[in-house]
């Protein structure tokens, strides 16, 4: 029998296994006890929901007079932490869906864990807009619904697409997780006995793997992530627009959607990263994600955090040649005011850190990899707070400009929602598989079968 | 009492093989189950090219919903925002285009579970002891017993013959 040529992604999956010994390897996060960093993460984000469900308290008893925001900084570490948090949950969408339809192989190691990482950066992401409403009791007053009143949301203003874009895209990857999730659960469903069994087969719904479902179940499956891809521009650009409509200085810019566009894949895929190195370590699953996929990862990290940095760039320029005063008295504030020890450390990480992704010996590093990964996250989120506080603190009226100061309240809900995303992860992980096994074991099948 | 046979492949191939001979013997009754998508499945058992065009049809629902909530509310409730016109279709593009995309998810999702016929409490191959192979690395056939030309030794033979491990599927 003439052998073939071996096939030129053989090597995402690497050792020796069979179909068998692969599933077993990529159930152990479920099937096995947990190993000692995941009672650590979840430890520390059950504590930290706990802090967080405390400060909502606050918030909600006392009002939004604990948190830092006044005027002129009326949008605080709320929006700041808003946006990050959106942006976070970008590459989930983008991994699985844009790369789904490329084609790329190496999606099939890293699909779940982004999803589920998605939903929950954007589940911590809507609880912001909510408690930042002051009186949220009433945030049913954003959706269009015949009111005593007779009153209609604003469609002009982006504020009220921002409603419409946000749920869409917690619906949508919400309901591709599911998709995606509905064969393991079947298998998980023949695997397990007692409420694990009656927890998967409630959820798997009865899948058999019937062949004629799969075909239209792989249909569905890529034209849900065509939609979702274009769903993931849309909506950080109407994120965007939130402020490029408003004419502060600093907000007012038809840079704005991609220049937002950009910094959430660069953040989401940042996060990821930070994600997946210690869960890859933990489970030992350097067999199927391997190097060769956090080397991509940290390519699209370089490829979107240039996009960000160039941007940055413009932005000095833009501000210096529209011979606005306004604005060019905003661009030297943030360079050399009070908060120039902020800017400076964006401009250092999101411009000058990131050229070491450049070189393979850095992107092979996995210590610095990871190291990276943090510090992006903390550059894009020093890019909210110049984008959002900095602006808001000088403005037209030299007189109007006052500083921010948060409060713990503050502190605490950011702590929170940090802890949240932890908790809701580790329990993920620990009731579903981390990676895609029907995805994996069809890809193991393509690789070595043919 | 008997529910039917359940055959184990351990390739795709041999199962279309499969697939073509028991067509060509006439079997009506069956059902392939397989770990993952087999690609020429549809040319055996036949495909479903609806799919597309529930999409679009469900797009253009959608398209509608965006604009007519946004010219309804506003003609409704006529506000100047901004000096603009009170119609000012740019504005409206990006909720028409998020409803869109949502009418489309939420209606081709339920339209897929619609006719795969889930959620599903109960199925007679799933009873089968060695079932979970299929939801691993083997490609099954699930031949009814209520199938015209059903005749278990014959049915036994034929996929034995075709390179199947055969288990026959009895409630306990």
């Amino acid at each position: 029998m003439a052998r073939k040529e071996p096939h030129p992604d053989h090597d995402l999956i690497q050792g020796e296994w069979t179909e068998k010994t692969l599933v077993e390897k990529l159930l152990e996060p479920v099937e096995k006890p947990a190993p000692r960093p995941w009672k650590v993460v979840v430890a520390v984000g059950a504590a930290l929901t706990l802090v967080w469900l405390y400060a909502l308290f606050v918030t909600f008893v006392k009002g939004l007079g604990t948190w830092g925001i006044n005027q002129p900084v009326a949008w605080g570490f709320d929006i700041v932490h808003f946006v990050w948090w959106i942006g976070i949950g970008h590459a989930g969408t983008l991994i699985s869906a844009i790369l789904v339809l490329m084609r790329q192989n190496w999606r099939d190691s890293l699909n779940r864990v982004t999803e589920a990482m998605t939903l929950f950066a954007v589940l911590a992401a809507a609880t912001y807009p909510l408690i930042h409403m002051g009186r949220p009791q009433l945030f049913y007053w954003v959706m269009p619904y015949p009111t005593h009143m007779a009153l209609w949301p604003q469609y002009k203003s982006p504020l009220s697409w921002d409603v419409l874009a946000i749920m869409t895209y917690l619906t949508i990857s919400t309901l591709f997780l599911y998709l995606g999730l509905i064969p393991d659960l079947a298998l998980l469903r023949e695997r397990s006995t007692g409420w694990r069994r009656k927890l998967y087969g409630w959820l798997s719904l009865g899948w058999t793997g019937n062949a004629v479902h799969w075909q239209r179940y792989r249909a569905v499956y890529v034209l849900l992530a065509g939609l979702a891809t274009p769903v993931v521009i849309s909506v950080h650009s109407v994120v965007s627009m939130d402020f490029a409509y408003g004419l502060v200085p600093g907000w007012h810019l038809t840079v704005f959607p991609p220049f937002f566009a950009a910094g959430a894949i660069y953040s989401g895929f940042a996060m990821a990263l930070t994600l997946i190195i210690p869960l890859r370590r933990w489970y030992r699953l350097e067999g199927v994600i391997t190097e060769r996929h956090l080397d991509w990862m940290a390519k699209v990290t370089l490829a979107s955090g240039l996009g960000v940095a160039y941007i940055y760039l413009l932005e000095i320029f833009i501000a210096w040649y529209a011979g606005e005063p306004a604005e060019w008295a905003q661009q030297i504030w943030r360079m050399t005011g009070p908060y120039a020890p902020y800017y400076w450390a964006m401009m250092l990480i999101n411009v000058v850190l990131l050229q070491t992704l450049w070189f393979p010996r850095f992107r092979k590093n996995l210590t610095w990899l990871f190291v990276f990964s943090i510090l992006a996250n903390v550059g894009m989120w020093l890019e909210r707070f110049v984008i959002v506080v900095i602006s808001l603190s000088k403005d037209f009226l030299p007189g109007n400009a006052q500083l921010y100061y948060p409060t713990w309240v503050d502190w605490t809900l950011f702590l929170g929602t940090i802890g949240f995303f932890l908790f809701g992860l580790a329990l993920f992980i620990r009731l579903f598989p981390p990676i895609a096994v029907a995805e994996m074991v069809h890809l193991f099948h393509r690789l070595r079968k043919h | 009492m008997l529910y039917g046979l359940m055959a184990y492949f351990d390739s795709p191939e041999k199962l279309l093989e499969a697939l073509k001979v028991l067509k060509a013997e006439g079997y009506r009754r069956l059902e392939a189950l397989t770990p993952n998508p087999v690609e020429g499945i549809e040319e055996v058992l036949g495909g479903d090219g609806r799919i597309p065009w529930i999409a679009f049809f469900l797009g253009v629902l959608g398209v509608g919903l965006g604009l007519f909530l946004q010219v309804y509310t506003t003609l409704d409730y006529p506000h100047n925002a901004g000096g603009k016109p009170l119609l000012g279709w740019p504005a409206f593009i990006p909720v028409t285009f998020e409803l869109t995309i949502l009418t489309i998810t939420v209606g081709i999702f339920l339209f897929l579970l619609y006719n795969n016929g889930l959620p599903l409490s109960w199925h007679p191959a799933v009873q089968a002891r060695e079932y979970v192979r299929v939801l691993l690395d083997e490609y099954g056939v699930f031949v009814y017993a209520s199938d015209p030309r059903f005749d278990l030794e014959g049915t036994k033979g034929l996929l034995a013959r075709l390179g199947a491990e055969v288990e026959e599927v009895r409630r306990d």
